[in-house]
Order: structure tokens, then sequence, then C-alpha cells
């Protein structure tokens, strides 16, 4: 493993030490698959809009160079700007210099992914820029200094309590208070303030459509509302995977989505941008910037078994599925997408050397798999990365770096032993006459007999059994 | 599995077969080893039916282990050498929706461009877990003639989302008569166990083996009975190594034990 190779299993040994915090996961992602199922209680309705929801990402991304030249195309004619980034520093300077020629000192920021990935808050502090999030769970977030759990619930690691001391201890006016109104008040107020002042809004992008160059952004407070039309610069952040090609497209997207999200056959607002503000109308930016990120994309999307990564729509519900995720949390992935999509992005992404342990952060159960709302086979592409963690190759960014010559030889040894009758029926017999010598303190063993008792070796085989009761072999 | 990789219901589902006169039975790695009196067990259910059943001696392990650590060349060595062994057009059982999943779901991908991939293919296409074979091709009766006892089901991972083996289990378990069925508030969610996931990250997968635990406990039943015997050895290891008065046994030497005295 690299230098910046990320530690998971150190991280999530904390998590599982907090108690709080299991408490916490375990809670909210209870109830959020059941109030998903709830949603999705007609079978035959969820296969056949699931269905769709697939196809309608598969087509976009069978034509997916087409479609984001289609959507240049349309956002320039309809007055938005685009700006393509192939790597986050990129974007970063990008979204820096439109800002240094408005000369703008604040940004308010819907909630956005991409933001997050490009580590945008930290780099325009840098710069001397100060960037509020208004989404309220990436508010508290941002207060606290940390990072997002969730991609849908930033904050879900919390509870009322811990926000409650977070905001009395970092905003002036607060008072100490468990009241969920009264907090959600006193956030509001403080962000109010902020929208009238702020020069430029940033906000994500749930859709692009390529045929008609709008922008799809669903959420529930009014808060990207707010950050897309009151200051007079919007810039929305996108990777580049986020086009589809017709209107018709967006709505089973959305109905996919906000129902595996959050379990709302819809959202309260759905914002469909389509150019800056024109004369005569009330109100909305002067100014509308798109800019795609790339950041690893085009290397997924060349790979057409790595490509369906890119369907994903970023609803979480795989996280809420994940029997990893519901005891860790989000923060154990040191990743901007935790879960078991962020186990699949993030390698494709950063690299393997980098973030080559989280394909393996994964029993394979697939509850991921039977829960994605656009079929993501996300279980093969776990399979595969973990393939292409131990052999170098070109496929993945950093294919090869897991390589350990002592676990090669152990799969070497169990491959010939196992391909080979006699060699096999040689081994096992052994195992079953001596196998339970074996002291618990061996390695391997003691992981497994710390909370287990040590597995016993029957002392015939199957194999053997078989030939004594005289099961015919042919 | 589709061609986009993902599980559906429809997917899954077997065509229907006649009732075949021989059948061959794959015991699985773990089986072999650690639970030989299952596999005894799975081979009398269906004897009792009248099916003649095969064990060939040549057979090893479906090579899932190599195969999810990411091995996939070792993976398919073992696999190609259990080919040679299955060669009538008989069904192929499995006891153990795990070993059932990675031969008929993930064979066809593993041989992908190979030279043998239509024989793999049409091996594959003959796997069948053991519930889904009693209950879907034998059609199974069976009559209870154990003391009445409280059980728990636990589903497999595999057995339920790529082999489809949803309600077969609990359909043979409920043709018992003293045997009282309660089901886990988390049935469908994962023991922890994953392969190499148990040793690999060895916390995470006590704290899911811990939840389990508890959840069988909270039934008050006294046995657990699994399909799946990696489920089994990590359930069961943690259950005596909690010192928990509950023994965990798999389904085919459960009805065994209950049909034949
Ligand atoms: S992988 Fe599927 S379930 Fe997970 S966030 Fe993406 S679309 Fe949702």
């Amino acid at each position: 493993m690299g230098e910046t190779s990320i530690n998971f299993a150190k991280a999530s040994s904390a998590a599982l030490q907090d108690q709080q915090l299991r408490g916490n996961f375990r809670r909210a992602m209870d109830g959020l698959m059941s109030k998903r199922a709830v949603q999705f209680a007609d079978t035959a309705e969820w296969n056949g809009v699931r269905t769709l929801g697939a196809s309608v990402r598969l087509r976009a991304l069978s034509k997916l160079p087409e479609l984001l030249e289609k959507l240049e195309a349309n956002c320039t004619k309809n007055g938005i700007q685009v700006h393509w980034a192939s790597t986050t520093d990129e974007a970063n300077a990008i979204v820096l210099s439109i800002m240094q020629r408005v000369n703008a000192k604040l940004v308010v920021k819907g909630k956005s992914m991409v933001s997050e990935e490009m580590h945008l808050n930290a780099f325009l502090e840098k710069h001397g820029i100060e960037s509020l999030e208004s989404d309220l769970g990436e508010y508290i977030v941002q207060l606290d200094e940390a990072m997002p759990s969730h991609i849908i619930m930033p904050a879900i690691h919390m509870n009322t309590k811990q926000i409650a001391h977070l905001f009395k201890q970092k905003i002036k006016e607060a008072e100490y208070t468990e009241d969920v109104a009264q907090l959600t008040d006193l956030a509001r107020r403080v962000l109010r303030k902020k929208f009238a002042t702020a020069d430029v809004g940033i906000s994500g992008v749930n859709m692009a459509v390529a045929e008609t160059g709008t922008l799809c952004l669903v959420e529930n407070e009014g808060n990207g509302r707010m950050s897309t039309t009151v200051p007079p610069v919007h810039i929305a952040v996108m990777g580049l995977e986020k086009v589809v090609e017709k209107l018709e497209d967006v709505p089973p997207v959305i109905s996919l989505l906000t129902r595996s999200a959050t379990a709302q056959p819809i959202t309260t607002y759905v914002n469909m941008i389509s150019s800056p503000r024109k004369e005569g109308e009330k109100d909305g930016p002067n100014e509308i910037h798109l800019v795609i990120l790339d950041n690893g994309r085009s290397g997924i999307y060349a790979d057409e078994e790595l490509r369906n990564t890119l369907r994903c729509i970023r609803c979480g519900a795989c996280m809420n599925h994940c029997p990893v995720y519901t005891k860790v949390g989000g923060h154990a992935y040191q990743a901007p997408y935790p879960g078991p999509i962020g186990s699949i992005l993030m390698p494709q992404v950063e690299g393997l050397e980098k973030r080559g342990e989280l394909p393996h952060a994964c029993t394979m159960c697939n509850a991921c798999v039977e829960i994605c709302p656009v079929k993501i086979p996300i279980v093969e592409i776990m399979g595969r990365l973990r393939s292409e963690a131990v052999h170098p190759g070109d496929a993945v960014k950093g294919a090869g770096s897991h390589a350990s010559k002592a676990e090669a030889m152990v799969w070497k040894g169990w491959s010939m032993t196992y391909a080979s009758p006699l060699a096999y029926q040689f081994a096992t017999a052994l195992l079953a006459k001596l196998g339970n010598a074996a002291p618990a303190s061996l390695p391997l063993l003691k992981e497994w007999t710390n909370v287990r008792s040590k597995p016993r070796f029957a002392s015939r085989t199957l194999h053997a059994l078989a030939r004594e009761k005289g099961i015919p072999d042919v | 599995m589709s061609h986009d990789g993902t599980i559906s219901r429809t997917d899954i589902e077997r065509p229907a077969i006649e009732r075949p006169d021989s059948v061959y039975f794959f015991g699985t790695c773990l089986v072999d080893l650690f639970y030989p009196e299952a596999g005894m067990a799975g081979m009398e259910l269906l004897k009792a039916q009248g099916v003649r059943v095969v064990f060939p001696q040549g057979q090893s392990c479906c090579g899932q282990p190599a195969y999810n650590s990411g091995y996939r060349e070792e993976a398919l060595k073992v696999a190609r050498a259990q080919l040679d062994y299955f060669p009538g057009d008989w069904p192929i059982v499995v006891p153990s929706g795990s070993c059932a999943g990675m031969m008929s779901k993930h064979w066809p991908d593993l041989f992908k461009g190979e030279p043998d991939e239509a024989r793999a293919c049409q091996v594959a296409s003959r796997v069948w877990e053991l519930t889904q074979f009693l209950v879907q091709v034998l059609k199974v009766k069976f009559e209870d003639q154990g003391p009445p006892v409280k059980i728990t089901w636990h589903a497999s991972c595999h057995a339920q989302r790529e082999m489809g083996v949803t309600d077969e289990p609990k359909a043979l378990l409920r043709q018992l008569a003293n045997v009282e069925l309660v089901e886990l508030q988390r049935e469908k969610e994962c023991c922890g166990f994953g392969g190499t996931f148990a040793v690999r990250h060895p916390e995470i997968s006590a704290a899911m083996v811990g939840d389990k635990v508890a959840d069988i406990e909270n039934t008050g039943a006294k046995a657990v009975v699994s399909g799946d015997c990696g489920c089994l050895m990590n359930i069961s290891g943690a259950l005596e190594g909690g010192k928990k008065p509950v023994r965990g046994v798999h389904i085919a030497q459960f009805l065994k034990e209950r049909t034949h005295g």
C-alpha cells in the first residue's frame, strides 16, 4: 500500500468503538429502509420504472460524447457558459477565475457532491473567499469542520443533541436548545442573511438535458433555489456523466431518485434552469456557468464493464442498505462518496494505490445491487476492481499496486491443490486428521476466534463418507 | 443474471424441469471439510425421493474464494477442473446457495472467451440449490417425526440474491408439524462472513455477526437453520464463542433429523 493510501480498516475500527455513532446509523438506516420499502411496495411498478430508469442512463452513456457536445451547444445557445475541467484542480481554477472576475467575497452553496470531490470550500477559503453551505445538513457538517457522511443526508451521523451543542458552540446568537424546529429556524436565519449579500451561488446538477440545455436540480429546503436565483452569478458543477438525452428522460429518473433517496414521491422543489435572467424577468442570475468535470470519468467510460459505474444517480440507497456502511458510517470511507458506490467510484477516480482497500469493504452480499434503482452491478465491479488491484494492467489507475507476492503464492498453491483431485484428496485428508491441532493464535485464525469458536474439521471428509457409504462416483 | 449484471427475480427463476432419474451432488469445499454430515444428509434427502445420487470423487471447489479475492486465473483453473466430473446431463444439486450462485451465475463470466466457455455454461445451467431443487423439481412432502421445537431461519445472501431462493427453505420448514418457525427481524441482512471479509475486516465482521446473534436470541429459538456453510460457520461460531444456548444447523441435516428419526 502506498503512503497516501487511506486506511479503511483503522477508521472503521474507531467508528465501531463509538456506540453513539453506531446507534445513530442503525436507527437512521433502519428508518430509511422501511420508508423506502413502502414507496416501492408494488413490485411490478418497481421493476418497470427501474428498467426504464436504467435504460435512460444506459442510453445516455451509450452516446455520451455526442450528448455532451449537444449539451454544450444547447446550453451556450441558452446563454449558459460551459467550461470543461479534466481535473478537480482545473475545475477549482475555473470557479476561482469566475469569482475573481466579479470580485466575489462570499459564495452560498447548494448541496453538491462534485464540489466535495473538488474540496472546493477549502480551496476557496485559501483564496480569501468565504463559502457557505446552505443545505441544512451540509451547513451542520461545515460548522463541525467535518466531511459529509452520506451523499443525501450529510449530517446523518449526528443526533439532535450533538447538533444542539455544535450550534451553541459555533453560532454567536445561539441559545442552547434541542428543539428541532428552533434549531432549523436558527440556521435559516443565519443563512438568509448571507443569501442577500452573496456574490455568487454554487450548485450541483442532478441531471442535464442535452436536447434542451436544461439543468435539473431537486431539493427540499429551498436553499438550492435561493443559491441559484438570488446571487447575480450562478455556477453549476457536474460530473460529465450527469447528462441525459431528452426532457422526457427526466421524470422517471427523478421518481426513482427521490423515492430511493428519502422515500419521497417527489421533492419540494424541482428546479429546471435553462437560461440566465432575460429582459423583463423578475429574478434569476445574470450569468450562469456550467463546469463539467471529468476527473477520471472518461477513463471509466472507456471500459465497457466499469462504465456502468457512471449510471449512478446518487440516490444513496446502496448506502442505506449496506450492512457494512450501517455498521461503520460514512466517515470510515474517508471519501466524498462512501458506501458501495463510493467503494467502486473512488478507486476508479483516485486510483487503486490510494483507494484499493475500498473494494474490500464489502461482503459481496448484493444488498446494494438488489436496491440500486438503475441496476448498477456494483458487486461485479467490486470483484473486477479487486482483480485489477492485484494484476498489472491499464484499465484502472494503479492496477497491480496491491499485488503481494505472498498472497499470490497462497492462491497459486490453492489452485494447484484444488485443481488436482489427487492433491485435493491428500490435502483434505491431512486437514481432517491434523487440522484441529492448529493453535488459535495462528494469523487469520486469531482474527476469526476473537469472537467465534474455532471451526472444527470433521474427522472424515464428505468424499470419504460418500465412498464408505457406497455413493456412486459416476 | 441479465447481460448488464443485475439481479431480478425473473432472471433467477429456473425453467421448470422434469423429475430426473439421477442427479449429481456437488458437495462444496466447506461441507467437505467441516460439515460432511450436512452433505450426506442432503444426498439422503434426495435418495429418499427415489432419485439416484452421484457424487463424483474428482470434485473439489467452485472457485469462489479466489474469484472473490481478485485471483480470477486461479479460480478459472479450479473451476475448469470440475467440468470433467459432470458429463451426464443430469441436474447438479448443491447444498449451498453461495457455491450454486458461483457456478450458475459467475462461471459464464469467468469462462468468457475461453475455449471451454460453452461447456462451462452448459454445466452452469444445470446447477440447483438444494432446497430449490427439493421444492421446485421434486415437490417433496415431509412428515415431521421430531419433538416440538422453536427454530429460526437465516437467509444466505447468495441464495436469496443470486439464486433467487427466498421462500423455498421456509416452505420446507413449515411442512414440519412440530417445528415452530419464528422469522428473524433482519432475515435478509448479511451475517458478515463474506469469505475473506471475515478475516480481512474482523472487527466489522464481528459487529455484523453480533447483530445477527442478537436477532437470533430475540426470537427465543433453540436452533438457527441455514442453507450455507459459510454463514453457518460464522453464526454458530459466534453463538458458541458467546456461550449462547442456540445451535446452528444446516437445513439438510435438520430436515433429515426430523424426517428419518
Ligand atoms: S449506485 Fe445505485 S443505489 Fe447507489 S447511489 Fe448510485 S444509483 Fe443510488
